[in-house]
């Protein structure tokens, strides 16, 4: 059973800069199924971050329709924007994007501040889940600046995946690690998407690319390739052949 | 987002520069303390004057002539300062309703001495009347009676400051001394009254029988006399006040109401709380000014701050927080700011104004009123100038929030 998950009709992004329009999407459509793992490839500027900023919801487009689980996002009010940030969307960033001075903890419980009637003991037993599922529960309490890249960015997964969103979204998120490290949170995705979840990877590295199960390639804002993915790398099986360089901890 | 959690991380955020949390909240904290400190203050003063009105008597009403309007009049020749008499006193007493007492005061001053002591004070004619009408008690002596009014005894009461500078050790009552060289008893010493309204010692006084200062002191001076007045109760005044004027232009002829001042203790009083009602508000309006500086502080310093957490605003954003949810969180932060600051404001401002009125001696007065006036304005003025920088911070663009290094 194939249901779709994410659908845009001829979605179209243009920023006006002073006299100059950049066209930074000329018409995108695709269709995301549930349970699929996609990759988003390209050069900078090949439009991959917008395509990227409009799916999570960050932007609006200029033209053109964007349905995310049956919602259709384009026309909905900024207010309502925040609230499917909020439930439908897990975000994974770059630079990890944590709050300073607020322990690994806090940073995966804000999401569940936001908009949720959940009590503390509700908030809690989700927060320790999420921290459980990327094994850095042992972590809770310490803050960002005490943590090492990889641990920063699996602390940014458990907050990306704690409020069940529909879907991940994933922007370069190995660009700040080694190899080592950055195989290490490939691992950590392909688990949550053998548990059923849908991701969304945006990255210009083929290696990272090769982990998922569809790859989609942006140029000049436009999609030039869309093609399956039959034999993914397996994050884990590689992890074993990686020597251990040093250990962060 | 529930207020306790916006609360919570307002909190957070506060406790995270405790130095800079504390030098804006300084701001309000002194604005709010100089608040209830000039407030009390002007509630003191006026509670002193309330005080020395209340001290005048009770239900007083005193009689003067107004001399802009009798100079020249037709009957100048006596002097208008004289066109009050004593027959008047009688006749007020007498015929108008609802009065207790009456009494002529003549005024004037002058050498005093007792063995070798010299003193200036005020001295006094007055009737065995006017000692009820002032509540004037009798500490050690006796007062003077009707029989040495009747016949002009050269006898007098002293006040305190008048006993204390010519009788250092000796007990005034019984001894003679010395008014302008003319030798009076001192029947006793009055209580002491402290300052009146004006400010003036009342203890510094000496009141001997009116007949006999007329005759003895007064001479060629100045006669001039006001009537003091006790109604028989608060009621009575305004009523009272009317009839002895007109009884007055009917005694005198070719006189108008123009010629005679009527005045009761509430006028004064009106008169004096108009006065210390305007410099408390003057107070407080000096002390607001350093509150309004206060608050733009706090708008100064959430103005750093939302420019340094934009990429905290962002990624708040991005994981679901409204434009309302960023919005409440920097106000509620300057509110606390405001609010805390105004706590401490009103308890270093009572202590203030304690302190000022142990040093100064005065009955200052913390009032509820003066509290809740400067709680609020602090609340306001953190919600004021707290919203510029949240509107701010909410209304960012969140990509650029975000990508802001």
């Amino acid at each position: 059973m194939v249901k779709p998950l994410i659908i845009t009709k001829d979605l179209v992004k243009t920023y006006i800069m002073g006299d100059i329009h950049v066209h930074a999407l000329r018409g995108i459509d695709i269709q995301i199924n549930e349970g699929e793992f996609i990759a988003i490839m390209g050069a900078s500027g090949s439009g991959k971050t917008t395509f990227m900023n409009l799916l999570g919801c960050l932007d609006k487009p200029t033209s053109g329709s964007y349905s995310l689980d049956g919602i259709d996002v384009h026309s909905i009010k900024e207010s309502d924007l925040a609230r499917i940030r909020n439930e439908k969307i897990g975000y994974v960033f770059q630079s990890f994007y944590l709050l300073s001075r607020t322990t690994a903890y806090e940073n995966v419980e804000l999401p569940l501040l936001y908009r949720t009637k959940l009590n503390h003991e509700e908030r809690k037993a989700k927060t320790l889940l999420a921290l459980r599922t990327v094994a850095i529960e042992d972590r809770a309490h310490h803050y960002p600046n005490q943590l090492s890249g990889g641990q920063q960015q699996r602390v940014a997964i458990a907050r990306a995946i704690v409020n069940s969103p529909v879907f991940l979204l994933a922007d370069e998120p190995t660009g700040n690690l080694d190899t080592r490290t950055g195989v290490e949170v490939m691992a950590v995705m392909q688990a949550l998407h053998n548990q059923g979840k849908t991701i969304v990877l945006v990255t210009h590295e083929n290696d990272i690319a090769a982990y998922a199960d569809r790859l989609i390639t942006f140029r000049d804002g436009r999609i030039i390739a869309d093609q399956k993915n039959t034999n993914p790398r397996n994050a884990a099986e590689d992890l074993k052949k990686l020597p251990i360089i040093e250990d962060e901890d | 987002m529930s207020l306790f959690s916006i609360i919570r991380i307002a909190i957070k955020s506060l406790t995270r520069n405790t130095t800079r949390t504390f030098l804006t909240m300084l701001g309000i904290i002194i604005g709010v303390a100089a608040v209830i400190t000039m407030l009390a203050i002007g509630q003191g003063a006026k509670k002193i004057v309330d005080e020395q009105i209340n001290s005048m008597g009770t239900n007083v009403i005193i009689v003067t002539v107004n001399f802009a309007a009798s100079s020249g009049s037709a009957r100048g020749d006596a002097g208008s300062g004289s066109l009050l008499e004593v027959a008047d006193v009688e006749a007020i007493r007498n015929s108008v309703d609802g009065i207790l007492y009456a009494s002529p005061v003549y005024t004037t001053g002058g050498q005093i001495k007792f063995e070798g002591q010299n003193w200036r004070a005020g001295i006094m004619g007055v009737d065995v009347d006017y000692f009820n009408i002032r509540d004037m008690q009798i500490e050690s002596g006796e007062p003077f009676y009707r029989s040495d009014v009747v016949s002009g005894n050269k006898v007098c009461v002293i006040g305190q400051t008048v006993a204390a500078n010519l009788f250092s050790n000796t007990d005034p009552v019984g001894k003679t001394i010395r008014i302008r060289n003319i030798p009076f008893k001192v029947n006793g010493v009055l209580k002491a009254k402290g300052q009146n309204a004006m400010g003036s010692d009342q203890d510094d006084v000496i009141l001997a029988p009116y007949t006999t200062t007329y005759a003895r002191l007064l001479g060629n001076h100045w006669r001039s006399m006001m009537i003091l007045v006790s109604a028989e109760s608060k009621e009575r005044i305004a009523l009272a006040q009317q009839d002895i004027l007109d009884l007055l232009q009917s005694r005198h002829r070719g006189t108008t109401s123009e010629h005679f001042v009527v005045r009761t203790q509430t006028d004064i009083a009106q008169a004096a709380d108009t006065v210390s009602n305007t410099l408390t508000i003057l107070l407080a309006s000096i002390a607001g000014i350093s509150l309004l500086v206060g608050g733009i502080g706090i708008m100064n310093i959430m103005l750093v701050s939302v420019t340094e957490r934009i990429k905290e605003i962002g990624i708040r954003m991005a994981v679901g927080a409204g434009k309302r949810d960023v919005l409440l969180q920097f106000i509620i932060e300057a509110v606390m700011i405001s609010f805390i600051g105004g706590i401490i404001g009103i308890f270093l401002g009572w202590g203030a104004a304690k302190t000022v009125g142990h040093y100064m001696k005065w009955s200052v007065a913390v009032t509820p009123w003066s509290v809740m006036l400067s709680v609020s304005f602090s609340w306001i003025i953190g919600v004021f100038f707290g919203w510029y920088p949240a509107k701010k911070a909410s209304t960012l663009n969140l990509i650029d929030a975000l990508r802001y290094e």
